[in-house]
């Protein structure tokens, strides 16, 4: 198959916010194995990446990135040494540079929490 | 006593105050005095994988310069989100010469920094150059018959090229807790993300987490699990506390910082502030009588 | 004198339109110079009450300054505007009913938490105040230590206008003092002591007096009162 401008224009872009060769990517499946938070995911993490790979732009839709905590179990797990996390924070980063964040500051309820939980989840949600 | 320059790191000075108090008083229990470096700010708790928005990389280089011009060479973290974030910006800096002349051209009120700190957790500390002997030798409460669970979590060992032990083995809470004479339960989620902080804003994430942690731990064989993160502390301690409510069958384990587990078997049980705890550690631990004891 | 004496000048551009105004004037007053009447951004003419807050660059300079009106002369080439206002969430808050001990300045503003340490607040402080510091400071709960770093603050509110994370600075610093007077700070043992002295009617007397004095006689008074140096 042939990627058209439109196409290339997403993995243009995710790659240039994450230094990562999107390509790189078999889709050996070893970062969904290990993911702990794929119960919760509408997408596995080799899905995104496939997405990604085909320039669908469908792929900003998605929950996983949102759910995804970096915690770098799939990096460390990628036979390719691919950094998985900072594709999702690319995807995360389309978003809130339109201005617009993942969480509203005044809808939540913070009270109670730690400042290392709203430094982090602000940090990775807010624009 | 040997003086190391420490970076504490916001929650070690609010919520999880008994994480530092106690690593404070089993520091100064091995002879080390941990310096808080002068002024310092937050280190952003995550570190930044955009790699075009330098912004993020400002806190916690900020912090490496104010420990160099204090005339120190290294620094050492507690928190393993600090430890990660400040040790992952400063391998930035040490391996990026672009990025670095960016940094330094926009922090134009600090002196120029290419990272001549060496960024160490405490854990480093105590393995690498006071050594287990030198812990089991301070040793007056051993934690006979206790099993722990040693909670890696994600930020002590991952990414490779800062973490402090092989990411899909990592022992040295293992030999911590040997050297305090307890014994480290081998369990299936030492290295599992706890769920972070989805618990602001997704907190079925993290309470389904800490159900498959904790009952991991339990199922195992532990009375305990210790971490070196204020944040998989909160999750799963406060939330485990709030699966209760909704689990009551679930088998509660406490969820303690490995320098609270030092200063048991220090016999220092006081500094822990074990108090504040959603699940109260001081059973299992046996010290339910110590709190009066006068050390 | 009915020599005309030769005023030293330097070009200004106010909102980007050029004026000539002498030299060593203020910005406020070089304002009023080119024309231009306060009716808001204007207040005590003395660097405290912080309503004149100005941006403005210098030719051939990037920075953008910042300071008070009042209180900075004009440069030649100065190219400025007045802010005097910054738009920042205010919360609303009993004092009293406050948590004080569950870091309230961040259950109140949790968009400190956005705070990425860039230091542009401090930068931008007419006061010359560690923001920045304040501002880590109120993240992990010390509220004393905002309310002293934040002590000589004055409101202008530049900092927030700056600030990439959307951070009120100077209504959280405000809250810090508050906390900090209502509920930490060491009790003033003399203003207790003349409190109770004016509640038990000790200067009722003097009061009445002063109220029913002649104008004339109370602004001889007035004049001549004593002054601690």
């Amino acid at each position: 198959m042939q990627l058209n401008n439109a196409d290339r224009e997403l993995i243009d872009k995710i790659e240039e916010l994450s230094g990562e060769n999107v390509f790189s990517c078999y889709q050996c499946g070893k970062c969904s194995a290990g993911c702990p938070f794929t119960e919760e995911m509408d997408l596995l993490p080799n899905q995104v990446i496939r997405k990604v790979q085909m320039g669908d732009v469908s792929v900003l839709q998605s929950e996983t990135p949102w759910i995804c905590a970096s915690c770098l179990s799939c990096e460390v797990d990628c036979p390719k040494g691919n950094n998985v996390p900072a594709i999702m924070e690319a995807i995360r980063e389309i978003s809130l540079r339109e201005n617009v964040d993942k969480v509203e500051l005044k809808d939540l309820k913070t009270r109670g929490l730690p400042e290392i939980a709203l430094v982090s989840n602000f940090r990775k949600k807010t624009s | 006593m040997k003086e190391v320059a420490y970076y504490p790191g916001c929650s070690l000075k609010d919520t999880a105050k008994g994480f530092e108090d106690s690593a404070i008083q089993v520091s100064s229990d091995l002879g080390v005095r941990l310096k808080e470096i002068d002024r310092w700010n937050c280190c952003g708790t995550v570190y930044s994988l955009t790699d075009d928005n330098l912004m993020k990389q400002l806190g916690p280089i900020r912090n490496m310069i104010r420990a160099r011009d204090e005339g120190f060479d290294q620094l050492y973290t507690l928190c393993s989100m600090c430890d990660n974030t400040l040790k992952r910006s400063n391998y930035l800096i040490q391996n990026d010469d672009d990025k670095r002349d960016k940094i330094n051209n926009f922090m134009d009120q600090e002196n120029d920094y290419s990272g001549e700190i060496e960024v160490k957790h405490y854990l480093q500390l105590l393995r690498d150059e006071l050594g287990w002997e030198r812990v089991r030798e301070q040793v007056s409460n051993p934690l006979e018959g206790i099993n722990v669970a040693p909670y890696y979590g994600c930020m002590l060992t991952r990414p490779k090229e800062i973490g402090l032990a092989d990411p899909h083995n990592p022992t040295v809470f293992d030999e911590l807790i040997e050297s305090l004479g307890g014994t480290p339960v081998d369990f299936p989620y030492e290295s599992e993300c706890c769920g972070s902080y989805n618990t602001v804003d997704n907190q079925e994430v993290v309470l389904e987490k800490t159900r498959t942690i904790t009952g991991g731990a339990t199922r195992s064989g532990a009375d305990l699990i210790i971490t070196a993160c204020p944040l998989c502390q909160f999750n799963l301690d406060t939330r485990q506390a709030e699966l209760l409510k909704a689990t009551p069958n679930h088998d509660p384990v406490p969820v303690i910082y490995f320098t609270q587990l030092m200063a048991v078997a220090f016999d220092r049980p006081r500094v822990n502030k074990f108090e504040e705890h959603a699940i109260d550690p001081r059973k299992v631990l046996k010290i339910e009588n110590k709190v009066a004891s006068k050390r | 004198m009915n020599e005309k004496t030769e005023v030293e000048t330097v070009e200004i551009f106010i909102m980007g339109k050029r004026y000539e105004v002498p030299k060593g004037l203020t910005i406020m007053k070089a304002m009023e110079y080119s024309g231009y009447q306060y009716v808001r951004g204007v207040g005590c003419r003395g660097g405290f009450c912080g309503a004149c807050a100005t941006i403005y660059r210098l030719e051939g300079d990037y920075k953008l300054h910042t300071d008070l009106a009042c209180q900075t002369t004009v440069q030649d080439g100065m190219y400025l505007t007045q802010l005097p206002f910054t738009p920042a969430g205010r919360e609303q808050y009993d004092l009293e009913e406050l948590e004080v001990d569950n870091n309230p300045l961040l259950d109140l503003y949790p968009e400190l938490a956005r705070c990425v340490s860039c230091n542009t607040c401090s930068k931008s402080c007419p006061q010359d105040l560690e923001v920045m510091d304040f501002v880590n400071e109120a993240i992990r709960g010390n509220i004393k230590e905002v309310a002293e770093l934040s002590f000589d603050c004055i409101q202008c509110g530049l900092c927030a206008a700056r600030c990439p994370a959307e951070i009120p600075h100077h209504h959280v610093a405000q809250l810090a003092r508050r906390i900090y007077g209502r509920y930490q700070a060491p009790e003033s043992e003399h203003l207790e002591k003349r409190v109770k002295e004016i509640a038990n009617g000790q200067f009722d007397d003097e009061l009445e007096e002063l109220v029913n004095l002649p104008k004339e006689e109370l602004e001889e008074r007035y004049e001549n009162r004593e002054i601690e140096e």
